[in-house]
């Protein structure tokens, strides 16, 4: 599991926890591909260009997982025996979904409506979203609740999905940015 | 011999001399080449000490070819054999190409990449693209006075797999040994970011002849992170000649004019524009082939009006890469211009608009990418200066993945993502005892197959008879430093592996390769052999250098044993190199190769080890 080869956090150093100093971790990721990244073997022999690429890969894949909290949060589920499987494990609570009705039909009618209710909206999802988060973090870190967490993870998966389609309706007739 | 003399095994090899490396900019328009020498970065100049070099390749009825400004004299008189803006076809179809009815090339749309059918034979733009490669080298080589070690060739960071593929070919092809393909604007950050020690959030505008880059960067302590690029491979100063062509015919009411008018009106409608960059108004005068005159006045406002779409789709894609790296134009710092069609003055005023700041524009903007790939070039080659330390992360401009069922695109590798990358996805069989499974790898950001770009189709066979389902097929997706794509299959639940690499079909075969480089050297098979002997003694020197050094700071990671297979290893290698055997030769390399990648892990390991124990000294002194 501390194997750096194979571990995120071990990689970089890090305790394997879901809070994370950004900071480190952006450190970390610099001082690794400093010293992997293939420009550094580029007169190098074979082996070690081969070697030099995959860890680079590594460190990128490592760093894109943990730089995301919802990344971070599954692979910590994955760590503990929780895996997430977003696509086949689809049941969720009687509860989320309903929410999730009422969101939908709440973006319909602004649609057609005014915009000031799907910024509304886009604050109601985004207070609900930092809710989760925080449920999530307290599982993984507190209460050590794996399944909870990974339930948790999916519900985010649900909600980024309907954000990012909220956030496209939202920028689609904003004005341009700059020139002032 | 000389070539491999060596220290013996486990002692300090001698300090490296400088080796000759150069950073070349392959431009749609003009191309330069660049070194670095005594420690500052010069573009390299011609006997008439011209820095930029047309990038127009004419071929004479006699196979001999003209490169440059004596090929640029002929454009007009013979523009069929005059091929100008080759890049604007590199890793293109004939489809692909905008305005080709315009053009005065007779096309062969061969399948992946288009051909130009000239008096001296049927050309690809690969062997276009390496006879003005070709002559960048021998300017460099007889500046300088030897042989390069490698080459940095630039490319547009929007360029797909294909292009990047056929610009890699197209170096090979000129004798080059390609150290890196690096994106034009994170070359233009490097010049500018060691010039003035910048840090924080940077946007790189590069509007060149042919095609149009947004990368915004983040500086922090000597590393530059792109952090997402936007673009357009076909929009450039060439569509604004277009432009003023198009206008200019409506005034004067022509219509079909011979290919010979068409490109005379191209370089005057040029011309004109690059007047209008430093007065308000200029004439566009040119007597045709038939004895009329075309003689109009254009004014700046005019120009800007008529070109101004072009513009706006420069600020669409800057727009988007800001959103794509999750900030807003006024996150950014600074501003920097590249390529010679940012000298537009309506360009500029758009750009300082969109950002809020009057961009930067102090190094040239049509040799700041040539001196900032001359520095990569030093430094990669290995003549790194201890202090003197930077790591450039770059990106993938454009998402990759598979066809799926029902022609929809399943992405793997998302726009945008660090390379290098490794990333796989398991897919499976749909039908009962399937043995085959066809593979189509496409890249572009649309759900469909019709509207992505084709890279490679392959068959991943000999899958063991299953039910529907049952199968896992593993699809790996590696792209490299240079941005390149190897795609890989396996099946993984039964014992029997099927698995192949491709790479993308639009890429020239290494036999390809060879047989041009016979062809452009017009030389016998025995000067074939011995340039790949002499190309092998020179990968067989690099690597036991590099074993070398590797011994000789990390002789405690292996056991005697292992110390002595790899001695064994580097006294056979260099008793072969020696020994003029090829096939013996090559053996001997992949023996060492593959005996030294237990060694190269272990020292990976070792060194990450140290870089972050490093980082807890230092946490501690700042505490």
């Amino acid at each position: 599991m501390t194997d750096p080869r194979h571990d995120h956090f071990a990689l970089f150093d890090l305790p394997p926890r879901f809070a994370l100093d950004e900071a480190s971790l952006e450190q970390a990721y610099r001082r690794v591909q400093a010293e992997v990244h293939p420009d550094r073997f580029a007169a190098a022999g074979a082996a070690e260009r081969r070697v030099a690429m995959q860890w680079s890969a590594r460190a990128n894949e490592a760093f894109r997982t943990l730089r995301s909290p919802l990344a971070r949060a599954a692979y910590l589920c994955e760590r503990h025996g929780q895996p997430i499987e977003a696509e086949s494990n689809t049941a969720m609570p009687a509860a989320f979904l309903m929410q999730q009705m009422q969101w939908r039909e709440e973006l319909d009618e602004a649609r057609t409506g005014e915009r000031e209710a799907a910024q509304a909206l886009a604050r109601e999802v985004e207070a609900r979203r930092d809710e989760v988060l925080a449920r999530v973090a307290s599982a993984l870190d507190e209460r050590h609740d794996y399944a909870d967490a990974a339930a948790g993870v999916r519900e985010l998966h649900f909600i980024d999905r309907f954000r990012d389609e909220l956030a496209a309706y939202l920028s689609d007739d904003s004005t341009p940015e700059g020139g002032h | 011999m000389a070539l491999l003399q060596l220290a013996e095994p486990g002692q300090s090899a001698a300090p490296h001399q400088h080796r000759l490396a150069v950073g070349i900019d392959l431009g749609t328009t003009n191309s330069l080449v660049a070194t670095v020498r005594h420690g500052l970065a010069e573009v390299l100049r011609d006997e008439e000490s011209r820095a930029l070099l047309p990038s127009i390749v004419r071929y004479l009825p006699d196979g001999t070819t003209e490169v440059g400004h004596v090929a640029q004299a002929h454009q007009a008189s013979d523009p069929r054999n005059t091929i100008v803006s080759v890049k604007r076809f590199m890793g293109r179809g004939v489809k692909d190409v905008a305005h080709v009815e315009n053009l005065p090339y007779d096309f062969v749309d061969a399948p992946g990449m288009l051909q130009i059918k000239t008096v001296a034979g049927i050309k690809s733009p690969v062997e276009v693209s390496a006879e003005i490669l070709r002559m960048l080298r021998r300017r460099a080589e007889q500046s300088l006075g030897g042989e390069l070690v490698g080459a940095v060739v630039t490319v547009p960071a929007y360029f797909d797999d294909a292009q990047r593929q056929a610009t890699r070919d197209a170096a090979r092809l000129a004798g080059l040994n390609v150290l890196r393909l690096l994106n034009e604007p994170t070359a233009a950050a490097l010049a500018y970011g060691l010039d003035n020690a910048a840090e924080g959030i940077y946007a790189i505008y590069d509007l060149g002849g042919g095609t149009f880059d947004m990368s915004i960067l983040k500086l922090t302590q000597g590393v530059f992170e792109v952090l997402a690029t936007g673009g357009d491979s076909a929009l450039g100063g060439d569509d604004f000649d277009h432009r003023v062509y198009c206008w200019a015919l409506e005034q004067a009411n022509l219509s079909l004019l011979p290919p010979s008018d068409q490109r005379l009106l191209t370089v005057k409608a040029r011309a004109a524009k690059e007047a209008l960059s430093s007065k308000p108004t200029t004439t566009l005068q040119a007597r045709l082939s038939s004895g009329q005159w075309v003689n109009l006045s254009i004014g700046a406002d005019a120009f800007a009006g008529m070109t101004q779409h072009l513009v706006a789709k420069t600020l669409a894609a800057s727009r988007k890469a800001l959103a794509d790296a999750g900030l807003k134009a006024a996150d950014v710092k600074g501003v920097v211009l590249v390529g010679g069609a940012t000298r537009m003055p309506h360009v500029r005023r758009a750009v300082a608009e969109l950002f809020g700041r009057e961009p930067l524009t102090d190094i040239d903007p049509d040799q700041v990418v040539a001196v900032g790939a001359a520095m990569q070039a030093n430094v990669l080659a290995g003549n790194r200066i201890v202090g003197d330390d930077w790591l450039l992360l770059d990106v993938i401009p454009l998402s990759l993945g598979l066809e799926t069922m029902g022609g929809l695109v399943e992405k793997i590798v998302a726009r945008n993502s660090t390379i290098p990358i490794a990333r796989a996805q398991e897919f499976t069989t749909f039908k009962d005892g399937q043995t085959a499974m066809a593979i189509h790898v496409v890249q572009g950001e649309r759900e469909l197959v019709d509207d992505c770009r084709s890279l490679a189709r392959f068959e991943l066979r000999g899958i063991p008879p299953m039910a529907a389902g049952a199968a896992r097929i593993r699809v790996t997706f590696q792209v490299d430093a240079d941005g390149l794509l190897a795609v890989s299959a396996r099946e993984t639940t039964s014992g029997v592996e099927a698995s192949v690499t491709v790479k993308p079909s639009y890429g020239l075969h290494d036999d390809d390769i060879t047989r041009m480089l016979a062809e452009s050297m017009g030389s016998a098979e025995a000067d074939m052999q011995a340039r790949a002997l002499r190309e092998l003694q020179v990968e067989a020197k690099r690597l036991l250098e590099a074993t070398q050094q590797a011994l000789a700071t990390d002789r405690d990671l292996l056991d005697d044993a292992e110390f002595n297979r790899i001695a064994a290893r580097m006294t056979e290698l260099v008793e072969r190199a020696g020994a003029g055997d090829t096939a013996a030769l090559k053996l001997a390399i992949d023996r060492l190769a593959h005996g030294t990648e237990e060694l190269a892990a272990r020292r990976m390991d070792r060194s990450i080890r140290a870089a972050l124990a490093g980082r807890r000294v230092d946490d501690v002194l700042a505490k």
